[in-house]
């Protein structure tokens, strides 16, 4: 029921809106972003993502999922769902931070209030951030001073704080690690570019620290822990991360499935040939794999089973996957499929980054890995 | 560190913009001082891109200067978001609801 509301409201409002929208934007003109999420609140949707304790809907992760996968049914739905309109959920670690902290940062985020960003990543690497931060914090008095930068930050310069990891203690490893809640109006906090990449929304920063004093209270959890509060965010996300993957691909088999049967050539339409069928079963293939993957392993998470190998393989799974329904869709529709004209060369560019961001497939594997071979693997 | 367009500025004239190529892009419009008076782009709306959009200009400006990308939208953000960081202000021709919601570079 739910999930048929939210599919009627992509396809009937968000869709026809798009098509007058600059093919690249990530932003609703504001007066149409505030009709449609007074349409939201009005069907009790909004902040979907919110947990019930702090006033979301109670739904279960399955529901979660298969909304997930409807929302991102249109041309900026990978990036930017319904351009935002379903209200945010804040970062998900800072439901591990204390009263204070949640007062200051978790509520007006929940609120529609402040935005945050979340800074891992650093030019030394993404891939295994415990071992590759280089910043530094050190501790002075009440407060800690940071020093370092980070790369491929999303949304830090409309940000009014973020989650920077840095090293706290000689530890190479990640018990070395502490995660700091950080004002963006900080002194010495610096965004100093944006970084551009085949993404055309949400565009990802480079930061720079320079003795950015940070006072203790801002420690999120604990000291040389920060890395586990990373980690469980990463995991958790890969889920509805493969359900933007998966709503993409759904989208676009449908038009190719459309386009096939009307597109003649040699006298004959497109879906006659059996090349083509072929391109139409495979995507079919790859859709329910990652559908049923994805499903599995947000089941288990609402069964308060392990989840880690699972949403692993679904991530895997559903950003090659449909990554490769989407190289065939285009196919299908020729030169048309590398236009501006149909959203596909948006969905091209974008998914590719889905084999990167959020653990790339190679960490994908080692993480499964790792859970069939048993954590001494390295 | 600094993203600004580094290109030499070109005067605002019929011919030149008549030359210009087709391509998405961002562009910068000065007045007689060279000092940036908007910051704009040509997206994939634009009929004829960069040359469509400049030809609007031809009137509100003494020189320009043009950046081919297809990355537009997060070049043309960047560099309003640098002018801002270099003069603490925003080009004056720039609208309102261009603005809104940019973020900000230090
Ligand atoms: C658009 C965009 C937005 C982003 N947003 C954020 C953000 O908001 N916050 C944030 O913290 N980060 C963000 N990232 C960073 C992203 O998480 C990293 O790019 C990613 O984790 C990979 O890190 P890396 O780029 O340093 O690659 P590296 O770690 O250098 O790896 C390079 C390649 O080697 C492979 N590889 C690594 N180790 C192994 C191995 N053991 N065996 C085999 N292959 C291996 C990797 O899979 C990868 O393909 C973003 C990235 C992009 C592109």
């Amino acid at each position: 029921m739910i999930v048929q509301m939210v599919r009627r409201f992509v396809r009937e409002e968000i869709v026809p809106l798009e098509l007058s929208l600059d093919p690249d934007t990530d932003q609703l003109p504001p007066d149409e972003s505030e009709r449609l999420k007074d349409m939201v609140k009005d069907m009790g949707l909004y902040g979907l993502g919110i947990p019930p304790e702090y006033g979301g809907p109670e739904l279960d992760m399955v529901t979660m999922t298969l909304i997930a996968m409807e929302m991102s049914q249109h041309r900026a739905g990978l990036y930017a769902p319904c351009y935002g309109v379903f209200g945010g959920a804040g970062l998900a670690q800072l439901f591990e931070a204390n009263e204070a902290q949640k007062e200051a940062y978790l509520y007006p985020t929940l609120r529609g209030e402040k935005r945050g960003f979340f800074g891992l990543t650093e030019p030394s690497g993404g891939s295994d951030p415990a071992r590759a931060i280089q910043t530094k914090a050190v501790r002075d008095g009440d407060d800690w001073v940071i020093n370092g930068g980070k790369i491929f930050i999303s949304g830090a310069d409309r940000a009014d704080y973020g989650l920077v990891f840095a090293r706290t203690s000689a530890d190479k490893g990640r018990g070395g690690v502490t995660c700091f809640i950080v004002d963006t109006n900080t002194p010495g906090f610096h965004v100093r570019r944006v970084v551009h990449t085949l993404r055309s929304a949400h565009y990802a920063t480079e930061l720079q620290f320079e003795d950015m004093r940070v006072p203790h209270g801002n420690v999120l959890g604990e000291v040389n822990k920060g890395f586990a509060i990373a980690n469980d965010r990463l995991s958790r996300q890969r889920i509805p991360y493969s359900a933007g993957c998966i709503g993409v691909a759904i989208k676009a088999n449908e038009l190719a499935v459309e386009y096939a049967q009307v597109r003649e050539t040699f006298g004959a339409p497109l879906a006659s040939r059996q090349s083509i069928q072929w391109m139409l079963v495979d995507n079919e293939i790859d859709i329910q794999q990652a559908r049923w993957a994805t499903l599995e392993a947000a089941n288990l998470s609402d069964l308060g089973e392990p989840f880690r190998k699972q949403a692993a393989m679904a991530k895997l799974i559903a950003s090659e996957g449909a990554s490769r329904v989407v190289d065939r869709c285009m196919q299908i529709h020729g030169g048309y499929g590398v236009t501006k004209d149909f959203p596909f060369e948006r969905w091209y560019r974008e998914m590719r980054i889905r084999r990167i961001g959020e653990g790339p497939s190679e960490v994908q594997r080692h993480i499964i890995a790792r859970d069939i071979l048993g954590s001494s693997l390295r | 560190m600094s993203v600004a367009l580094t290109k030499p500025w070109i005067p605002l004239e019929q011919s030149a913009v008549a030359a210009l190529p087709g391509q998405l892009g961002v562009f910068e419009i000065a007045d007689e001082h060279r000092e940036v008076s908007y910051i704009g782009f040509a997206g994939s709306k634009s009929l004829f891109g960069l040359r469509s959009e400049l030809s609007e200009w031809l009137d509100r400006g003494s020189y320009f200067r043009v950046e081919v990308t297809t990355a537009y939208r997060t070049r043309h953000l960047e560099l309003l978001m640098d002018h801002h960081r270099r003069c603490g202000c925003y080009p004056e021709q720039n609208s309102e609801s261009e603005l809104a919601g940019l973020g900000r570079l230090s």
